[in-house]
């Protein structure tokens, strides 16, 4: 805090900031390219986006933590409700549907389910009292809480939010100092129950994208199509890339999906291996800054909530570039900051909102003097 | 129970449960780091190390190289008029394999292009017979607005592909049908052979017959390629670079354009064919062999009724009689077999008296007068073509002076010519009969072999080069290439003035008293000689030769050369069933006298042409549209056939009855008009 700049703008988290905005603004350019040359329809629509979800997080900071802790399981039950409300629209409808329609606003309740999840679960463990936590008070409550909306998200089908939800619930448990043995225990069943899931639970086409990503070149021009022409995009892009504007594959229409899914092979193609590691080395700043947020929180729910809205953000990351570059199978999952979509900004700019907030709360708390 | 509840309080705490936040953060946040490092690591796996392949297959996506089809050489004929030639034009090809619905993206392009049912047919019938991935044509030869209309609807018909090409075209038609061959897309048998990609692009054409397929490698020049950007659905968004094609080299025949044409059309509605050489060089000016087929229509693809027809007609049109005729050359023979008897030391002043007829053994050999000719010498057995002369002195001196002397003229010969097959005939001696068909010599196969018939089979291009060698003395060896070197021919070592003595007599059989007055040139200063020849098909109880059935008449031969005193051009001429030599000697005439005076020559053949009913094309036109409107579409369904194998299998299969009647004795030395015996009913077709 030097005299020079006033204090409400040296108390904003620019570590985390100037990581975020470059990141966006970097996606705005790709965006552009994706879209031809042009800022319609993808790169203003992003900058905007962008721009007021960045208030709402700023006024988000605003919000004190007991409104936030009041307001914990109201939301869930709220959220719970809207993927109720929209598995019923979608039988009475006739068919499945992942969002409702309120007026010019289109709600998607299965994205507002992961940050949510991870506010309720830190909610419930910050209340629990120490000696419960390794007994069944603290896995029956918080297993039912995740379960609901994994199932409600499934029905509709949407495997990889169901498994963005769970991922964040399972972070909060871990992070609530849960007995070790319980997720061993419950990571030997998983993976005996995997290949029963799998056969039973999933669907013939989400069966196949696995097979897929197992062996992308049985089948080139089908459902390998995407993977390979994805690894096609990112490989030929070599150290520097073809050049702002120069992708083929994302001009041409090989690659599918330039503007959500796979904006990173879009990027990469144009901008090299040096793009890449300057998008990592972003959300590496990012993600370190949520860590210190959450270590340097004083209380369990600031660093509950904190931990897993890192671990949010985290698994989207991980699984999209995973899935780019041919690690994991496809699953629809955009790349936070940087593809082209309103559902996946709002959720990662809520918990960038809720870790700026965590961040605030702690900043008073040591200003006040009330801990160190 | 209550000792382990005691135990987990003592150890679980607000401070005991931060610590393990802190643990346990480090080591999410350690996957975390982890995974990007991971994450680094396959991403510089995949844009550095494996840059070179991710390179390549983005290029390959985004590049498309289509292949641009070279003009074919020219092939040209002595003069460098173009026997072949290629004709721009705008066509359309579909490839089956990217069509969604054949059948009514072929139709919306009849409606487009005006295509009738028949055709609509022979492409649905070609598309699914068709390799799939390789073009099949629809239309050729389109002009610009039609072209454009099948264009702009191209995104509603996937795997039709309009272009701007080149289509061969051959002047003269079918006049050059047999000796040029004709042009087509690549058959799944020439893929294999050659997997080059240029053979499948649409438009692209290999020589299928004749000229065109000996020189395919000169004739076809190098592709041009075209590097077209293009989107992941085929679009294209623009032209990257383009190399032009570079044409093919032509080919100088030595082959006369106009003459080629003349004899084709002379032949008229016979079946036959024209050989003229030319003397002094060895160059072959004609090889005319009709009826014919038109490589205009074969090289745009021919359906399958043309192809019908073509098969179906007993005149063989799909056979180059020229090369693959085999024929008993009749008394065309006599002159070779004359000289046989001066250069074996008999004098051309011995005579023989002809009484119509002559016993050899059992049997009475006749003469074709059975009024005889009373004293005949050489000459006059010649002109007059008295069969007696011949019976007679060739018991005496025997066959196989005959047969050398065959050989050494080119009878039974295979030259050293650029074309896919030459059947050689037959030249019988001794031997080559006890080899053949394990039995003894007789008289009457001598008696039988000096005019001509029993086992002899020869071409017309060997009675050409007979002709030459007899006018010039002279080792004369014909060549289709016109490569500027001079032509160096040996002497055929004749003694003595024994050529004079048969040129002479070659004289008098049209310019004398002998059996072709008619041949006379119509130019004053120009004599030409020449010997009639008639070959028996049939036994005389069958038919007399001249009137019946097509297949029973006579085959009339002719081989003559001009001028007289100073041989410039050699001539064979062989009409298939034509009656006698009657048939032969008029179109020889003709043929020649186009060589001195063309205008004269071609009045002639107007005249004939009117009675005809027009060019061969335009007949053929008409036969054609006969033939739908008989067959309708419906017509069964028929191989191409056009492998020279199998017509010589067919040859010799024709050829076989012979030894079986001449040894049933059936060869009783009927008479003809100068013929007389015929072994075999059907040792010629």
């Amino acid at each position: 805090m030097s005299g020079i700049i006033p204090a409400p703008i040296s108390r904003q988290p620019w570590q985390m900031l100037i990581p975020l905005i470059a990141l966006v603004c970097f996606g705005g350019a790709v965006l552009y390219s994706a879209g031809g040359g042009h800022v319609q329809p993808y790169a203003l629509s992003h900058l905007v986006r962008f721009s007021v979800f960045l208030v709402v997080a700023s006024v988000m900071t605003l919000v004190s933590k007991d409104v936030v802790q009041l307001l914990a399981y109201p939301a869930y039950i709220v959220v719970l409700l809207l993927l109720v409300a929209v598995e019923a629209v979608g039988a009475i409808g006739g068919g499945s549907q992942r969002w409702i329609n309120l007026g010019p606003l289109v709600l998607q309740p299965s994205e507002l389910m992961k940050p949510v999840i991870v506010l309720v679960l830190a909610r419930f463990y910050a209340s629990l009292p120490s000696g419960m936590v390794p007994t069944w008070r603290s896995i029956v409550p918080a297993g039912a809480m995740i379960g609901m909306p994994m199932l409600l998200v499934l029905a509709q089908p949407d495997l990889g939010t169901a498994l963005a939800i769970g991922f964040g619930g399972v972070v909060v448990m871990f992070l609530a100092g849960l007995p070790l043995r319980w997720f061993i225990g419950g990571g030997i069943a998983g993976i005996i129950a995997a290949p029963v899931a799998f056969f039973v639970g999933l669907k013939p086409y989400q069966q196949k994208r696995v097979f897929t990503f197992l062996d992308p070149e049985s089948d080139p021009l089908g459902d390998g199509y995407h993977i390979t022409q994805s690894k096609i995009a990112i490989g030929s892009g070599g150290l520097s890339g073809k050049g702002f504007n120069n992708g083929s594959q994302s001009h041409l229409n090989y690659l599918p999906e330039p503007h959500t899914d796979f904006v990173f092979a879009t990027m990469a193609e144009e901008w090299g291996f040096i793009g890449g590691m300057f998008v990592l080395l972003m959300f590496f700043l990012i993600l370190r800054w949520g860590w210190k947020v959450a270590l340097s929180s004083q209380d369990r729910f600031s660093r509950l909530l904190a931990g897993g809205m890192v671990a949010t953000i985290f698994f989207y990351v991980a699984i999209n570039l995973m899935m780019v570059m041919g690690l994991a199978p496809v699953v629809g999952i955009p790349l936070p900051f940087m593809s082209h979509g309103g559902s996946s900004m709002m959720t990662n700019m809520i918990c960038i909102g809720t870790l700026m907030a965590i961040n605030r709360w702690t900043v008073k708390a040591g200003r006040s003097g009330l801990s160190t | 129970m209550r000792r382990k509840r005691q135990r987990a309080r003592a150890i679980v705490s607000p401070a005991t449960l931060s610590n393990s936040f802190d643990r346990r953060s480090f080591v999410i946040a350690g996957v975390q780091g982890g995974l990007g490092v991971l994450l680094a690591a396959r991403m510089g796996y995949l844009s550095i190390f494996e840059n070179a392949k991710y390179k390549t297959e983005a290029e390959s996506n985004r590049v498309n190289l289509s292949l641009i089809p070279p003009r074919r050489g020219w092939i040209l004929d002595r003069n460098g008029v173009p026997l072949a030639s290629n004709r721009a034009d705008f066509r359309v090809d579909v490839i089956p394999d990217r069509m969604r619905d054949a059948e009514a993206e072929i139709g919306e392009l009849a409606t487009l292009l005006s295509l009738d049912k028949v055709k609509v047919d022979e492409i649905l019938d070609k598309v699914e017979k068709s390799r799939g991935f390789a073009p099949v044509e629809v239309a050729s030869g389109l002009d610009y607005d039609q072209f454009a209309a099948v264009s702009v609807r191209l995104p509603d018909l996937p795997g039709v592909v309009p272009q701007r090409g080149f289509s061969r075209f051959y002047p003269t038609g079918p006049s050059v049908g047999h000796l040029v061959g004709y042009v087509g897309a690549p058959s799944r048998e020439e893929y294999e052979r050659e997997p080059k990609p240029l053979l499948l692009t649409p438009g692209f054409k290999v020589g299928k017959d004749g000229i065109e397929k000996q020189f395919e490698q000169e004739l076809r020049g190098m592709p041009g390629a075209r590097r077209v950007e293009v989107t992941a659905t085929g679009r294209r968004v623009r032209d990257l670079e383009t190399r032009e094609d570079v044409p093919g080299h032509p080919v100088h025949l030595t082959i006369d354009g106009p003459l080629q044409d003349y004899a084709a059309r002379r032949i008229g509605l016979e079946s036959g064919s024209v050989v003229v050489i030319d003397c002094l060089t060895g160059d072959l000016l004609c090889m005319s062999s009709m009826p014919s087929f038109d490589p205009n229509s074969f090289s745009d693809g021919i359906g399958r009724l043309e192809y019908s027809m073509l098969s179906k007609n007993d005149r063989v049109p799909l056979r180059n009689k020229v090369l693959q005729g085999l024929y008993p050359p009749g008394s065309t023979v006599k002159p070779m077999v004359a000289m046989a008897f001066l250069e074996a030391g008999l004098s051309p002043d011995a005579t023989v008296t002809c009484n119509g007829g002559l016993r050899v053994g059992n049997r009475v050999f006749h003469c074709w007068n059975r009024r005889g000719h009373g004293s005949v010498n050489m000459a006059k057995g010649i002109y007059q073509s008295c069969d007696v002369y011949f019976y007679h002195f060739a018991q005496q001196l025997g066959m196989n002076v005959i047969s050398d002397m065959a050989r050494r003229c080119g009878l039974g010969q295979e030259f050293p010519l650029p074309v896919a097959s030459q059947f050689y005939g037959t030249v019988p001696d001794p031997e080559w009969k006890l080899k053949k068909y394990g039995r003894e010599w007789q008289a009457f196969d001598t008696v039988n072999a000096t005019i001509g018939q029993g086992y002899m089979l020869f071409n017309p291009l060997q009675l050409a080069v007979y002709a030459a060698r007899i006018a010039t003395g002279r080792t004369v060896m014909p060549r289709l290439i016109l490569d500027g070197k001079p032509s160096r021919f040996g002497s055929m070592n004749f003694h003595g003035d024994h050529v004079q003595i048969i040129q002479n007599a070659m004289s008098d059989v049209i310019n004398g008293p002998g059996t072709a007055g008619r041949a006379r040139l119509p130019i004053d200063d120009v004599l030409m000689a020449g010997k009639t020849g008639t070959a028996q098909v049939v036994s005389l109880g069958i038919s007399n030769g001249k009137t019946g059935p097509w297949k029973y008449r006579d085959h009339g031969l002719f081989i003559c050369f001009a001028p007289f005193d100073n041989p410039r051009y050699a001539c064979a001429v062989v009409i298939e069933h034509g009656g006698g030599s009657g048939s032969a000697y008029p179109i020889a005439r003709d043929v020649m006298t186009f060589l001195f005076d063309p205008a004269k020559a071609l009045d002639s053949l107007h005249s004939f042409e009117k009675q005809w009913g027009g060019k061969p094309a335009q007949r053929m036109a008409r036969q054609y549209a006969a033939f739908v409107g008989e067959m309708g579409i419906a017509v069964p369904e028929e191989t191409f056939n056009l492998d020279p194998r199998e017509s010589r299998a067919a040859a010799e299969a024709r050829a076989q009855p012979k030894s079986d009647a001449t040894n049933n004795g059936t060869a009783k030395g009927q008479t003809g008009e100068e013929v007389s015996s015929s072994a075999n009913p059907d040792n010629a077709t």
